[in-house]
């Protein structure tokens, strides 16, 4: 059995051991000490957590204020009240002012299930992937995410993590190096292509082993910055494997589809699917019955895969 | 004497001279650019002259110096007037000024950190100074700095929660180097603030979120200065400034005018007001 991994655990071990090097560390909170894992670094630094109460407007606001004061503080708080009640804090004070604030929404995607979309990050991505001066990252395993808390705690500048929930395996080895905008092929295959972000990283791997069976090639990238993309990997993927799918735990409007499409339709058209969720407001059930439903499975990917091939010829388009 | 304050006759004529210098730039800028907030601007031109020239500890040529004193423009819309005053605080050179509003301009409608040294966050929509305020005001705390923070914002603005969300955090966390003005012209863009959603009590409401509260004539410069020097009002507790202004103050056709909000002058108008306010003795 496969272990899987909570990315919150990786996100605070990450963090406790950064905030150790370095003094100017802070965690901000909108009473998410519990919801974001942070009760060991609330215990081991009593004084660098700022609980702002339930304020996300203050809560970016004063971010941006303690950056200006020469703190690196790190915003954790679940990811569709971060995100929507405070879009033109993230907006104003952090992307367009440039103030060093690292943006981190907890639990996104359908992680809250059955607490309904209220309660689901579904958007985020399309909110925040169209402000300027902000990068956008979606880490997919505990491997990256400790990797992108290190590298968004020593980068200068305005920067968005989404951090999910969802147990997930580890898809990247031990010696992998993330860099902002560039993607990670996991697989490689000339048939198509299958883009993926966050944690339906590893559903992606899973279909790319169905199509194998299927005798058919998939490449498959983690493509974990949403902006800025990177350009380079998906003009490749298109110009050598003709066909397209993505896969991201967001509604299929201005995600990581979105942002695949802008580059693939200007620079060299092949047909895609994008798949994500399709422009609802999700029906009651869990994440896991959510993400099955709306077909961000290893079955649902293949299938779109497989209709994308069968549709388009498989020699090189 | 003020409030046991000796008062410094030459330093309020030098003050109340820089004062009247930024209103008259001010008015021409505006003028030139056929763009800006008048009203709000010169209701708040005499304490940005009190601060930016008596009170903030601030260095022209080291503008990103970690230990100075944080001023945040929160009502970003009198940009002209922030602008106006760093330039004579020299921030810039005054020429600079009358690039406002044109193509490729550092100086925005609204001010931008990133272009004009001086400017602390970039503003424009209402409510995001105060929060950021108490951030930068508890950054100093957190890191026993001894920088002091302070925040205009317009009345009218109040009518926006993250305010009041910034209220409360300031009292929280005991920022006693934190300091709000409240620019108190009673008059937003389209009628009276009591009119538009009312904000009386006002003094009781900051009181009663926990802060220490003055109210002063902010068109008074002995009194700007005296409230100022006895800052903070309580230890423990942020300050609070109920500045009582005009909006259009220094020009009669303008004052208390909602018209005026961002009304631009013509050019007999500038006439006008210049002539109203007064020449500048060097």
């Amino acid at each position: 059995m496969t272990q899987l991994f909570d990315c919150r655990d990786a996100f605070n071990d990450k963090l406790r051991e950064l905030a150790a090097l370095d003094p100017r560390i802070v965690a901000v909170v909108n009473d998410s000490v519990g919801s974001s894992k942070l009760n060991q670094f609330a215990e081991l630094y009593p004084n660098r957590i700022v609980n702002v109460g339930i304020a996300e407007q203050n809560m970016v606001g004063i971010s941006a204020g303690l950056a200006n004061g020469g703190l690196i503080p790190f915003v954790c708080a679940a990811a569709p009240f971060l995100t929507g009640r405070a879009l033109e804090q993230i907006k104003a004070d952090v992307a367009y002012s440039n103030t060093n604030v690292k943006l981190c929404g907890m639990s996104s995607g359908m992680a809250y299930g059955e607490l309904g979309p209220t309660h689901h990050s579904i958007e985020d991505l399309a909110w925040l992937r169209a402000i300027a001066n902000l990068t956008v990252i979606v880490p997919a395993d505990p491997v990256e995410t400790a990797q992108a808390v290190a590298v968004a705690a020593t980068t200068v500048g305005p920067m968005f993590l989404r951090i999910s929930r969802m147990p997930v395996p580890i898809v990247h080895d031990p010696d992998y190096q993330f860099v902002i905008g560039k993607a990670a092929r996991l697989r490689d295959g000339d048939d198509v292509t299958l883009i993926a972000t966050g944690v339906l990283v590893t559903q992606a791997l899973q279909a790319a082993d169905l199509l194998a069976a299927e005798g058919i090639a998939a490449r498959v990238l983690n493509m974990s910055t949403i902006r800025p993309l990177d350009v380079t990997a998906v003009q490749a993927a298109a110009e050598e494997t003709g066909r397209i799918v993505t896969i991201e735990e967001h509604t299929v409007f201005g995600g990581l589809g979105s942002a695949v499409a802008e580059v693939v339709v200007t620079n060299h058209p092949v047909p895609m699917r994008i798949l994500g969720v399709p422009g609802i407001f999700a029906p009651t059930g869990s994440e896991e019955w959510l993400l099955r439903h709306f077909g961000l499975t290893a079955q649902g990917i293949c299938a779109a895969a497989l209709e994308l091939v069968k549709g388009v010829p498989m020699a090189k388009v | 004497m003020i409030d046991g304050q000796a008062i410094d006759t030459e330093q309020i004529e030098r003050l109340q001279s820089i004062a009247r210098a930024v209103r008259r730039r001010d008015l021409e800028v505006v003028h030139g650019a056929k763009l800006g907030h008048v009203g709000g601007e010169m209701s708040a031109i005499d304490i940005l002259v009190t601060l930016y020239f008596a009170v903030l500890r601030i260095d022209p040529k080291r503008p990103d110096d970690p230990e100075r004193d944080r001023f945040i423009l929160s009502k970003g819309h009198s940009a002209v007037a922030l602008y106006t005053t760093l330039a004579h605080r020299g921030f810039m050179l005054v020429e600079e000024l009358d690039t406002f509003a044109k193509p490729l301009s550092k100086l925005n409608g609204h001010p931008d950190r990133n272009k004009v040294p001086g400017v602390e966050t970039n503003t424009g929509p209402l409510g995001h100074g105060l929060p950021v305020a108490v951030g930068a005001a508890l950054a100093a705390k957190l890191q026993q700095h001894s920088w002091r923070v302070y925040a205009l914002a317009g009345d009218g603005e109040l009518q926006e929660g993250s305010n009041w969300e910034a209220a409360m955090a300031g009292a929280h966390f005991k920022l006693d180097n934190l300091t709000v003005i409240v620019d108190r012209n009673r008059l937003q863009q389209g009628d009276g603030t009591e009119q538009t959603m009312h904000l009386e009590p006002l003094a009781d409401k900051w009181r009663a979120f926990g802060w220490s509260v003055t109210e002063v004539d902010g068109h008074n410069i002995a009194q700007l200065l005296a409230t100022f020097a006895r800052l903070p009002f309580k230890a423990g507790k942020p300050s609070c400034i109920i500045a009582h202004t005009h909006k259009g103050q220094g020009v009669s056709f303008m004052q208390d005018k909602v018209a005026w909000h961002h009304k631009v002058p013509n050019a007999e108008e500038v006439t006008t007001a210049l002539k109203e306010l007064g020449e500048v003795v060097a």
